[in-house]
């Protein structure tokens, strides 16, 4: 049975006289190195050039806030549930009375954490979340010195209200 | 008038350590950046514009590095070893003709530090002092992967070094000469001797590559089977030295073959312009070294074309293949001059 058509059948002739000089080969060998020289190189000048990525791309996660500014997240435990990496814990808690523009349903997240070294990008909390709130944005996930830094709090997933974070190619 | 002599020689060889020390540094970055282009990367361009600063921020790490000494090595013979290897790297350029003489007021300034009539026998010389460096280094670290390393380095390096001096032969026959200038003024034109003597010149390039130690010939200190080679116990500068007189070796082994196979400072039809003597002389000196830096990267090209050879293999070339080939080189040579010339 053919398994792909790249296979090559491998001869184990001898060698011939001129074979046997590899002066040819060597030769040749040059040749193709040297076209290499003047070939578009592959690298990607990361910190000033950044590789285009597809709009649906998989990134860093955002909790969303719904229109009038209040966070969506109820800390229900789906996505945490969801989650085959176990990246994501929270804490709930009540929402108090005055709150009422802070959060939109009478439970809240008073802590979210995700675990971005655990994080495998999957998405499979966006899928679970029932309340539109946790969304992957096509932003990266920046290199930090210390392992702690990599747990995002509240701080760095709830978005902010004067700077919304566009997830609409991803509701599609 | 006799201090003239000497300052005119003091000032060459200045010139000459400085000229190879540096071509030796940006050497180091031009192998990288060849590397890359070969490989389709871009190489170091973050120090500096395009990276040229490159070598000096590996000279700087080099520097800041800690200097260890084995407490079992043999502290004098450890510190030797890359003094030698450094000290024979650089002088072997002694007696290179670097371009025509330069006329500065009546005075002829020779562009070679010494015209001695036994010049290619000195550079053989030199060079298979250069061994001892080596071995030194890879003995006095008291470390058996240094001493193996060492023991390839020699072996292959005087396996090479008769295949060398026989292809050489050739060329002194041609040019009835032993000294570089008289060699290099014999090629005037386009009688290079690479037409003459192609075979010499095929041996000469692979035991040159052999003799610097540079891939596929690199067994002495090949990353993937040994630790580190000769120079696994050496750090720091003493590293950087052994490191850096490589790419010194490589400097002077280009220069040799374009004085002894490439016509050195000469051009085709630079003769018939009829220059001023300063300008001709200052041409000869850039295409002089135009040759050298082809194959310093002719250097850098086979190391990324050709893999490494097994050690048998090495011997099998060095022993069985070039030595014969050398010796018929040298005959049908010196047939040719005594029965059809």
């Amino acid at each position: 049975m053919k398994l792909t058509n790249r296979s090559v059948v491998v001869s184990k002739k001898e060698l011939t006289w001129s074979e046997k000089l590899y002066l040819p080969a060597i030769t040749q060998g040059l040749g193709i190195t040297i076209s290499h020289f003047f070939k578009k190189k592959a690298t990607v000048q990361y910190p000033e050039v950044e590789k285009p990525r597809t709009e649906i791309w998989r990134g860093r996660h955002v909790l969303k806030r719904d229109e009038e500014g209040r966070e969506n997240c109820t800390a229900c435990g789906l996505c945490a549930v969801a989650c085959p990496a176990e990246a994501i814990t929270m804490e709930a808690a009540e929402r108090m009375k005055g709150e009422e523009h802070l959060y939109r349903e009478e439970k809240y997240a008073a802590t979210y954490e995700i675990n971005m070294l655990r994080c495998i990008f999957c998405g499979l909390c966006e899928e679970a979340c029932p309340k539109d709130a946790i969304y992957l944005t096509d932003r990266l996930v920046s290199p930090e010195y210390d392992r702690q830094d990599f747990i995002y709090g509240k701080n760095k997933l709830v978005e902010k209200i004067d700077d919304r974070i566009d997830i609409v190619p991803r509701k599609k | 008038m006799e201090w003239l002599p000497i300052i005119d020689k003091s000032v060459l060889i200045l010139i000459i350590f400085l000229i190879s020390l540096g071509i030796a540094a940006y050497s180091t970055y031009a192998e990288r950046k060849v590397a890359a282009f070969l490989q389709d990367r871009i190489g170091p361009n973050r120090a500096g514009p395009f990276g040229l600063l490159q070598p000096i921020a590996d000279g700087v790490k080099m520097f800041m590095k800690e200097e260890i000494i084995p407490s079992a090595a043999d502290k004098f013979l450890f510190m030797l070893g890359p003094c030698i290897f450094m000290m024979t790297a650089l002088m072997t350029s002694a007696v290179i003709p670097w371009g025509k003489p330069l006329d500065i007021g009546g005075y002829q300034m020779n562009l070679q530090v010494a015209d001695i009539n036994i010049g290619v026998l000195y550079i053989v010389a030199t060079a298979s002092v250069g061994v001892y460096g080596i071995m030194l280094g890879g003995w006095a670290s008291n470390n058996k992967f240094s001493l193996l390393g060492a023991v390839r380095a020699s072996s292959q390096m005087i396996s090479y070094e008769l295949a060398m001096g026989l292809s050489i032969i050739g060329v002194l026959l041609i040019s009835n000469s032993l000294s570089l200038s008289d060699i290099v003024k014999g090629q005037e034109g386009f009688h290079w001797n690479i037409i003459y003597q192609p075979l010499g010149f095929l041996i000469f390039l692979i035991c040159a590559f052999a003799e610097c130690n540079r891939a596929p010939f690199d067994l002495a200190e090949c990353e993937t089977e040994l630790v580190g080679g000769y120079h696994t116990e050496y750090s720091s500068m003493k590293l950087g030295m052994f490191l850096f007189a490589e790419y010194v070796n490589m400097f002077i082994s280009s220069a040799l073959i374009v004085c002894l196979f490439f016509g050195g400072y000469n051009f085709p039809g630079i003769d018939n312009l009829d220059l001023p003597q300063n300008v001709a002389s200052i041409i000869s000196v850039v295409i002089f070294f135009a040759k050298t830096f082809f194959f310093i990267f002719f250097f850098m090209w086979i190391r990324w074309t050709i893999p490494r050879f097994r050690y048998d293999q090495l011997m099998k070339l060095g022993w069985q293949i070039l030595l014969p080939l050398s010796i018929f080189n040298v005959v049908a040579t010196a047939a040719w001059l005594t029965f059809v010339k």
